[in-house]
Parts: C-alpha cells; sequence; structure tokens
C-alpha cells in the first residue's frame, strides 16, 4: 500500500529557539556551542546569518569567530530545548500517534491513516508548519514523500520553513541531480569510495547496477541502491516503541584530563549513576558492562566483562568497569574521555537465579539504593542527593552526565 | 513600539476541572487589574518579547490584552 510520511525538520533548533526567546538576537549570527572551558567547545547549531557567513555545526568555536568575528556564542539549554521539542512533538502526535523522533529537532510522521480526517498530506504539513510557527515561533522544513528516506530528502531539499514533495512523478527530476552527500547513510568515507567510482549524484548511484555497489562497498551498497531509487520499507516507529534498544552508555569528554586512578574512578561512579538510572527507565538490567577509554593522544580501547548475573545497580557497573579500567590501561599519558555501556539487556521482569552468596543479596540492596536516589532526583533535582566521592573534586562532581546535554540518537537501522 | 517581558504576580482560581482562571493581574503596588473575562486561551509563541506558553487572552477595562503563563510564570509584554 502506498504510504505517506512526513520528515519534519526544525530550523537550525538551537540556535531559533535563543532567537524564539531573546528577539534582539532575531537576524543576527548566533551559534549555540559547547562550553570552551569543559572542552566541549564546537559549535552546536548555528542561525541561518551565522551559516551565510560560513559557521558548520562541529567546527571548534574559535574557527568559527575567524568566520564571523561578531559571531554570538551561547550556551546551550537543553532543558529548553527538550521542552519545545516535546511541544513540538505533541503538535505532530495530533495529526498521527505514529511519530519516529530523529534527534530533538527531526521526526518522521507516517500519516497515511489520517489523510481521511485532516486533508492531503501537503495540507497536514501546511497545517504542521502553521502550527509550530504561530504555537513555538519556530520555523520547520518538511518532506513529504511515500518512504523515510526520500521525505528526509525533500526536508533536506530546501531550507528553511519549505514543503517540499517528492513522489514518482517528480523523483527523478527533484532527486536525481543531488549530491550522493545527500542521502542518508551517506558520510564522508561512503562518499569518497562513491565519488572513486563516478558515483557523485543519487542518480547514478540509482543507475548503477547493484551488484557493483555491493562489490564495491557489501551489504550496504545494496541498501544505498534501495535508497537512492526511493524504495525504503522501514516503519516509522510509534512513539512508545522502546524495543529494539541493545545497550545503554554514556560517556563524557572531561573538563579537564584525567590524571589518575581516583579521577577515572569519580567518573565512572557518574557515568555508570547514569546509565543505571536509564536502564531502570527501560525496565531491564545489563549482563555485560564495557569501558571505554580515550586518551589525550586520542587513542582509544574498550573492554567488556560479563557479569555474574544481570545487573542495574551503579555500584556494581562502576565497581567493574574500574576493574576493567584497572587492568588494561597503564597511565602512558593522561585520559580525555571515559564512557560506561550497560549491553546485553534483558527485560526486569525476567526471571533472576537466586544466589546463596552474600555478595548476590548485595546487589538487591544497591539495586534499591539507587532506585530511591532516583526518586530524590526526579522530585529535588538531580544535585539533592551525591555520592561523597565526587564533591572530591568539584571541576568533575557538578557534570551530570544524564542530563547535561547528551541526546541519544538511535540509529537507523535499529532493531 | 518597544515592549518589555514583565513578570507579574497574578491571582489565580483553581477551577474544579483543573483549568486556571486568571483574576488579578499585579502590575505594581498601585495598579491591580481585574480580569473581566478570559476570551482565548491557547498555546502560542510570543513574537514581541520572546517566549513559549499557554497565552490567555483576557479582557481587562474592557481592552484585550494577553497574559502568558511559561513554566509555570505568568508574564505580560508592556509597552514602555
Amino acid at each position: 500500500m502506498e504510504r505517506n510520511i512526513l520528515h519534519v525538520d526544525c530550523n537550525a533548533f538551537y540556535a531559533s529557539v535563543e532567537q524564539q526567546r531573546r528577539p534582539e538576537l532575531r537576524g543576527r549570527p548566533v551559534a549555540v556551542c559547547g562550553r570552551e572551558e569543559d572542552r566541549h567547545g564546537i559549535v552546536l547549531t548555528a542561525s541561518y546569518p551565522a551559516k551565510r557567513l560560513g559557521v558548520r555545526t562541529g567546527m571548534a568555536v574559535w574557527q568559527a569567530r575567524q568566520y564571523c568575528p561578531e559571531l554570538v556564542v551561547l550556551p546551550p539549554d537543553m532543558g529548553e530545548y527538550q521542552r519545545i521539542s516535546r511541544l513540538a512533538r505533541d503538535i505532530y502526535e495530533e495529526y498521527t500517534d505514529r511519530v519516529e523522533p530523529f534527534g530533538l529537532d527531526e521526526a518522521w510522521l507516517d500519516v497515511t491513516g489520517s489523510v481521511g480526517l485532516f486533508g492531503s498530506p501537503m495540507e497536514i504539513a501546511r497545517q504542521i508548519s502553521d502550527r509550530v510557527r504561530f504555537e513555538l515561533g519556530l520555523t520547520v522544513s518538511i518532506g513529504v514523500s511515500d518512504n523515510k528516506v526520500t521525505a528526509k530528502l525533500g526536508s533536506d531539499y530546501k531550507k528553511p520553513d519549505a514543503i517540499t514533495r517528492i513522489e514518482r512523478d517528480n523523483y527523478v527530476q527533484v532527486v536525481y541531480p543531488l549530491p550522493v552527500e545527500s542521502l542518508l547513510y551517506v558520510g564522508p568515507a561512503t562518499a569518497r569510495k562513491l565519488r572513486a567510482i563516478g558515483m557523485s549524484t543519487i542518480g547514478r548511484l540509482a543507475q548503477c547496477p547493484v551488484e557493483v555497489l555491493t562489490g564495491r562497498l557489501g551489504k550496504i551498497g545494496g541498501v544505498l541502491h534501495a535508497f537512492a531509487n526511493g524504495r525504503d520499507t522501514s516503519p516509522v516507529r510509534r512513539t512508545d516503541h522502546a524495543a529494539g534498544v541493545k545497550s545503554v552508555s554514556n560517556s563524557a569528554t572531561t573538563p579537564r584530563d584525567l590524571v589518575c586512578d581516583e579521577d577515572v574512578h569519580l567518573m565512572l561512579l557518574l557515568l555508570s549513576e547514569s546509565v543505571s538510572a536509564r536502564m531502570r527507565e527501560l525496565g531491564c538490567r545489563c549482563t555485560v558492562v564495557e569501558v571505554g577509554v580515550r586518551d589525550a593522544q586520542l587513542r582509544s580501547f574498550t573492554r567488556q566483562q560479563k557479569l555474574t548475573a544481570p545487573s542495574c545497580s551503579s555500584e556494581e557497573l562502576a565497581r567493574t568497569a574500574f576493574s576493567l579500567f584497572r587492568e588494561s590501561y597503564r597511565w602512558q599519558c593522561p585520559v580525555r574521555s571515559v564512557g560506561v555501556r550497560g549491553a546485553g539487556l534483558v527485560p526486569m521482569d525476567q526471571c533472576v537465579q537466586l544466589s546463596l552468596y552474600p555478595e548476590d543479596q548485595r546487589r538487591e540492596k544497591w539495586e534499591r539504593i539507587d532506585a530511591a536516589v532516583d526518586r530524590l532526583r526526579s522530585r529535588y533535582g538531580y544535585h539533592c542527593v551525591r555520592r561523597a566521592a565526587v564533591t572530591a573534586d568539584p571541576l568533575l562532581g557538578r557534570i551530570n552526565p544524564k542530563d547535561d546535554h547528551t541526546v541519544h540518537p538511535l540509529g537507523y537501522f535499529r532493531g | 513600539m518597544d515592549r518589555e517581558k514583565r513578570y507579574v504576580p497574578v491571582v489565580v482560581r483553581f477551577e474544579r476541572d483543573g483549568r486556571l482562571r486568571p483574576l488579578v493581574i499585579e502590575l505594581d503596588e498601585a495598579r491591580r487589574y481585574p480580569v473581566d473575562r478570559v476570551l482565548d486561551v491557547r498555546r502560542a509563541a510570543c513574537g514581541s518579547v520572546g517566549g513559549v506558553g499557554e497565552r490567555y487572552t483576557c479582557l481587562v477595562n474592557g481592552q484585550e490584552c494577553d497574559l502568558w503563563l511559561e513554566k509555570g510564570r505568568w508574564f505580560v509584554a508592556l509597552k514602555i
């Protein structure tokens, strides 16, 4: 059956939210950037006037200032962006229950079942665009198509504040001339390979025999060939769809380099608390703990270990991660970033083999403590209760890995 | 005309169904304005001074004025 898919993209989202609430910034080059003191000093989003002067997402702040000396640099306010993102999703959900967010600023909507109620997909796109402008003061670009990949091409096609319909009748005319990088899942590395064999546009990719692509790129070659031809059957997942999560991880580049075991231990405690809290939100425990380390020379490695029984205790995660770290790192140079991952997830309601050993009874106790901490924090704020260890270093200890600008985009091929 | 975002104290009645009904807007000690009627409530972005929340269009002294509830605080776009 023919589907009707919209892809809605809030233009220059973080910068637009800031400009909405501070009218004096409208029309000026604005960039929302991570804090330079925390060494997150890159551009997260630039406003259109800043983009026109060459400022790009991912650029270092000093670099951006070279392109645009009068750039207004703002720190991110993730709480506000999440609030506005939720309000935008409220609008989408009045048109369909099939809303799949892609980061804070993008979402796919399957409106196949809604056309009888609200009018054609183009009409729905216009209503959404008008309402987001009126209710949230933001502009959106919307792509209208019969699949997710082409809908995303449509929303990228014309920005800001535009609606682009790409369907069978105008597909070749609109999509074929686009550079191959515009296609979802063609990153710099794949683009280089494709361009090396003359595939510079989506049209060329679409017309290339699929065997050539699978020969060069492997399995993804076939996927890209289908995408280039506007064939994508992946469903828009419902908002409440949480299945398919395979692991929960959190990492942080720290405000200063970590130079000793105590520093790393402190960070692993913070990260483990965040990972274990998110596992509890998902209602699962992990059976494998992984630690990831990147040193000051940007060399990185990961090590993992299976647990004796499923756990979501932050204490156990941190202890396992720290012992993995101690076994694997020899302090040739300071550490720049660390991460903790809980993998091999199992549902919390799954039966657990009880144990006679006191060690395993402690696990349950720790999980109860963690759950109590969750409740306190949701009521009185993150910093209302903390481990004594994290007060030892105020610079590292004030990091809140769970809520501090962490957006957890899910992969396109999840599940 | 220049406007300023002014957070203001508001006397509010909680209705049985959970709706809020602003009764008095207190710009300052001397200027307390009773709200005669609420004409419209909807989510809206405030273009002039910035902000996103519930917009209460109120009738005050025979004049329409917009009162906004954003993240638990009330504000008006005051002419200056």
